[in-house]
């Protein structure tokens, strides 16, 4: 996973509450079995028409939220399906962090396995950071994981909250598989332990 | 045990799981049982063959298709979509690379991951339960604790059998009184989730109780589970009494003999204790409910199908007054609008949500001696083979064909638009399903949730219609 660390960026916004995976990524869209190559079916059903044509009214084909690295919505960010292919697809896009007042909790956990900052703030930080992406190319927002910090176009920092486990792993580009292997041990000996006192839940 | 703070069900499942606490509270949690599927899996073996890791424990684990394959006759011939025929086909590579048991397409047991593990036994109280899939919740219905995980999860559950997890906030909804005729626990989820709305849940694991929940069959349970995620939560589960342990005796690998003895004696100790603090809790009286439909593209867009549309300009909040807007054109409604005279081209009954035996029941009842309305495509999909055996033994198969219905094979089906089964642009769908996000059902469908009972009378009148208009008829 690569590391978040700082990203200066192209912020889109996307003015909707209730995003669900489904918007984000259709489930048409879920059959390869790649991690990669899912950007170009993001937000699908609102990128393009139903000739296949871009739909020009669709904020991610405008330039410049082409190059976008940083989205803006409203609450519930990330709704319905567990389906990791939404982080995926929003990577592949190219963007690293989506900022929202309140996202869903399993689309929220993905993003953090996926090197993607899901940042919490009240809906009215959010309004004015959607002001400021309506500026176009010239106002480049900076999203700081080290200092926990948003840094408007100008210079206003916003701070945030982030859970330290994940944001260290965040920081690091770490795998938690292999931080978890770390703790072989207690797994065996709770493995141990489930056989003697729960026989039934071995293989039937 | 005096002096021991009182706990609710959660709170016991989630302790008799932790492996080990971090120092910063995220708790090592170990995973009874993974369910995996075609969809969320071949990125995960990917990983672990990447890394020369190993399934830590295969014989936890059990594989199944079911989002992604033809629910007609061509599914004996193989699978016309290519990409589709590759997803298949790479979950069969992994689970013999990796020795995970695997229930094949044309396996007799091949159905809805959610509906298959309650039904074979291998979903049991007590358990943490895990599926790289948001309907997971279902599971919680046997006192369970059991939620949806990302791709990257499924690999961290196959590679250490457990997940690294924070602790959620318990929330408590409590049903009470008795249901009124024509109701079903699919409309009691319905009103819960507008209740509550689709992110009241969030963070939290709802245990839903009151005499209401404790009437209903396990199916009911289950419904009512299923949609837990619809309103944001991580988990929804109903503790086990001896509604749950009867099902689980007539299952076919549930412990038997003295191990079902020494689980029982666990399982009895797991509903909530008298006291057990809840951080939420919110009641419904059951007999205000009416049979629900939802109108807009989010579940928490429910009403009576005595109901009309809603007239946004009566919304004060700007921002949910948009939405409004945006929802209704998407729909092709117009303010005021009955519900009970929209038309419907298509109606779906099956899913995880509503496919067992007692859903299709529900829908016989009211399709016994009556047509499908001209220009409707009305389809039944249960929920697994086995579910589809019994149906055909009581011959509800046969009073559905002669309705008009299609009689199917069991899978996703029409829930979610990614295999054979779609709406087309526009077309109006009344499914049972659990989502009426826009394209959920193919790009431009529009979908209205209700119960299985409410879907037949809506096929039969050929519009969204009231369940309570419609007599079951005697058999002839």
């Amino acid at each position: 996973m690569q590391p978040f660390t700082t990203l200066t960026g192209i912020a889109a916004p996307l003015p909707r509450a209730n995003v669900d995976t489904d918007q984000i990524i259709p489930a048409r869209f879920l059959k390869s079995i790649s991690r990669s190559g899912f950007g170009k079916n993001l937000f699908a059903n609102f990128r393009y028409r139903e000739d296949g044509s871009e739909n020009p009214d669709f904020v991610l084909n405008q330039e410049p939220y082409r190059r976008a690295e940083i989205l803006i919505a409203f609450e519930n960010f990330g709704c319905g399906s567990s389906r990791e292919h939404a982080p995926w697809a929003l990577l592949d896009f190219g963007i690293r962090c989506v900022i929202a007042p309140d996202f869903a909790d399993i689309f929220h956990n993905n993003c953090f396995k996926n090197g993607i900052l899901p940042v919490r703030l009240p809906r009215e930080v959010c309004e004015r950071l959607m002001e400021d992406a309506r500026l176009g190319g010239n106002a480049r927002i900076t999203v700081d994981l080290e200092r926990q910090v948003v840094v408007r176009p100008n210079g206003e920092e916003i701070p945030f909250q982030v859970d330290p486990l994940r944001r260290h792993l965040l920081l690091n580009g770490l795998d938690d598989i292999g931080q978890t292997l770390q703790h072989a041990a207690a797994i065996d000996a709770y493995e141990a332990r489930q056989r003697a006192t729960q026989p039934w839940l071995a293989a039937r | 045990m005096s002096g021991q703070t009182p706990k609710t069900l959660f709170d016991k499942i989630w302790d008799a799981h932790v492996v080990e606490t971090l120092p910063d509270g995220t708790a090592l949690l170990y995973i009874d049982l993974h369910l995996t599927h075609e969809v969320t899996t071949p990125q995960a073996f990917e990983g672990l063959r990447q890394a020369g890791r190993r399934v830590r424990r295969p014989d936890l684990t059990l594989a199944v298709v079911d989002h992604n394959i033809a629910t007609d006759e061509s599914r004996r011939t193989g699978i016309e979509d290519p990409e589709s025929r590759l997803q298949v086909e790479t979950l069969e590579r992994n689970v013999r690379e990796f020795g995970v048991p695997y229930i094949p397409l044309l396996d007799a047991r091949q159905g809805i991951v959610h509906v298959i593990g309650p039904e074979l036994g291998r979903s049991l109280p007590g358990m943490t339960i895990v599926c790289g899939d948001s309907h997971t919740s279902t599971h919680g219905a046997l006192g369970a604790l059991a939620f949806g995980i990302g791709t990257s999860e499924v690999e961290h559950v196959l590679a250490t059998q457990t997940l690294l997890q924070k602790p959620a906030r318990n929330m408590r909804v409590l049903v009470e009184g008795n249901l009124a005729f024509g109701c079903s626990a699919k409309d009691i989820v319905l009103a819960i989730i507008g209740r509550i709305g689709t992110a009241g849940g969030t963070g939290h694991v709802i245990e839903y109780a009151g005499d209401a929940i404790r009437a209903l069959d396990m199916a009911g349970r289950m419904t009512v589970c299923n949609m837990s995620i619809e309103a944001g939560a991580r988990a929804g589960m109903v503790a086990p009494d001896e509604t749950t342990y009867d099902y689980i005796r007539r299952t076919p690998y549930g412990p038997k003999g003295e191990a079902f003895e020494q689980a029982l004696r666990w399982w009895r100790t797991l509903p909530s204790d008298p006291g057990a603090r809840f951080d939420t809790e919110v009641r419904l009286a059951a007999h205000e409910i009416a049979p629900q439909v939802t109108w807009g593209t989010s579940p928490e867009t429910v009403l009576p199908i005595t109901g009309a549309v809603p007239d946004p300009e009566a919304e004060p909040n700007e921002a949910r007054r948009a939405q409004m807007r945006r929802m209704i054109e998407y729909m092709g409604l117009t303010p005021g609008q009955r519900l009970q005279d929209l038309k419907v081209d298509v109606v779906f009954i099956g899913s995880c949500t509503n496919s067992r035996i007692e859903d299709i029941r529900a829908a016989a009842a009211i399709a016994r001696g009556r047509r499908v309305a001209e220009g409707v495509r009305a389809m039944v999909v249960p929920g697994s083979g086995l579910v589809k055996k019994q149906a055909e033994e009581e011959g509800l198969d046969r009073i559905l064909k002669e309705a008009g219905f299609e009689w199917r094979e069991p899978g996703c089906s029409m829930c979610l638009g990614m295999n054979p089964d779609k709406l087309t642009p526009g077309q109006r769908c009344a499914s049972t399903s659990n989502r009426n996000f826009e394209g959920r059902q193919g790009p431009g469908g529009r979908t209205h949730l209700l119960s299985p009972a409410m879907a037949a009378a809506a096929a039969i009148a050929g519009r969204l219609a009231d369940v309570r208009d419609f007599q079951p008829k005697e058999a002839a």
